[in-house]
């Protein structure tokens, strides 16, 4: 059977991309940022994960409010991003894993969740910035992926809990699938912030480190939240924490924690990275 | 026109985004290059090709965020405005909160952790 070997969890911000494209990464404003990034990438050259399945939300590239999915899963070949408007490079296309693709979407299917099921979608910095971050160079030609998108836009938006149990849901498909390949899941966006409102510029890093712990030892604390509630703390993007909870969901049992570091200001958000593996 | 939920904040729910289609629409062809180009020829017929209501319209020749927001604004869409007119995202959380785009990123420095380099 598939095996989940790691999670990682990370910022998404297109302000990290533009960092890797101009080469400015050992800037004194992004230094301690990318040096976090040291350890994980060292994870993942010595592990290898064959397949990425990776959390995100689009933010307005291929899902518009005309035809907005809660919860989509790709199930493509190939996944190519696009000018989104502001000027971030586009990067190489990602390629998928169809087969695992099929697999998750049967068995959340069979266990009361219905997702989107999308066979041809661009996707956005959520997916393209944690994978050039993770992957210097965009060397992820042999990294196959899933992107899986949770709406965080357009209120009413999956509640914390049920975010969790989708992730969950997806953990045990990857461990149910009958092949010999590994899996790393991924966890982006987050953590407080808010960019819009006059409260624009809001962080709470207090409530970003207890997140980040608890996900560890006791993530089901943090799923008692509503969406509303996360707004009022974390700002009105810190609802983006779905992703992490997803990530988290699908590790189902304890891990053990390799990484946990927070920075801020990383452009107008607060940027966590963690490592989490599962014990065996 | 839409009221903040709590102090400084616009929830994006259905009634926003009932009022707001429209504005959003606009700004989401902002994806584009060539639909940049066009708003930036005519700015009002672009607006008025989209049907903006009148607020809408006149909050967006006049750059004001906030009354795109209380007008169904999401700030996603908003992002590729801001993008458009070549401002980035402290530069709109300066016109937001009312601020030099320095004293907003100064505002976030504030709050900062984790940075030992910067």
């Amino acid at each position: 059977m598939a095996k989940i070997l790691g999670a990682i969890g990370t910022s998404h911000v297109p302000a990290i991309g533009v960092a890797v494209d101009r080469g400015i990464e050992d800037t004194p404003y992004w230094k301690d940022l990318f040096a976090a990034y040291v350890p994980v990438r060292e994870w993942i050259n010595e592990n290898k994960p064959d397949i990425a399945v990776l959390f995100y939300n689009d933010h307005g590239l291929e899902m518009f409010l005309d035809k907005k999915p809660t919860f989509s899963i790709g199930c493509a070949d190939e996944y190519h991003n696009a000018d989104e408007g502001w000027g971030i490079k586009p990067i190489p296309p990602l390629t998928g894993e169809t087969d695992l693709s099929w697999h998750i979407v049967n068995h959340l299917i069979e266990n009361d969740f219905d997702p989107t099921v999308c066979q041809d979608i661009k996707v956005d910095h959520g997916a393209t910035v944690p994978m050039s971050v993770l992957y210097p160079g965009h060397k992820y030609q042999g990294t196959k992926v899933i992107p899986i998108a949770i709406n965080c836009e357009r209120h009413p938006m999956p509640k914390p809990s049920r975010s969790y149990a989708f992730g969950k849901a997806i953990g045990d498909a990857i461990r149910s699938w009958d092949s010999g390949q590994t899996v790393v899941v991924l966890g982006t966006g987050g953590l407080s912030h808010q960019l819009d409102g006059e409260r624009a510029g809001y962080l709470n890093t207090e409530f970003d480190q207890m997140c980040m712990d608890k996900l560890v030892t006791d993530p089901e604390s943090l799923t008692h939240y509503t969406n509303d509630e996360l707004t009022e703390i974390a700002g009105a993007q810190g609802v983006e924490l779905a992703m992490w909870l997803a990530m988290r969901g699908a590790c189902s049992g304890p891990v053990d924690e390799l990484i946990n570091v927070l920075i801020a200001p990383i452009s107008n958000t607060a940027a966590g990275v963690q490592l989490l593996v599962p014990k065996d | 026109m839409i009221e903040p939920i709590i102090e400084g904040t616009y929830k994006f729910d259905g009634v926003a985004a009932k009022l707001g289609y429209n504005l959003n629409k606009m700004c989401f062809t902002f994806n584009e290059e060539r639909c940049r180009e066009e708003f930036r020829q005519d700015e009002a017929a672009y607006c008025d090709k989209f049907k903006l209501n009148p607020a809408q319209k006149e909050a967006i020749l006049k750059r004001d965020i906030i009354a795109l927001l209380r007008n169904g604004g999401s700030i996603y869409y908003l992002a590729k405005f801001a993008g458009t007119l070549g401002l980035n995202v402290q530069d709109v959380g300066g016109i937001m909160t009312g601020q030099t785009t320095e004293e907003f990123q100064a505002y976030l420095d504030s709050q900062g952790v984790g940075k030992h380099n910067g």
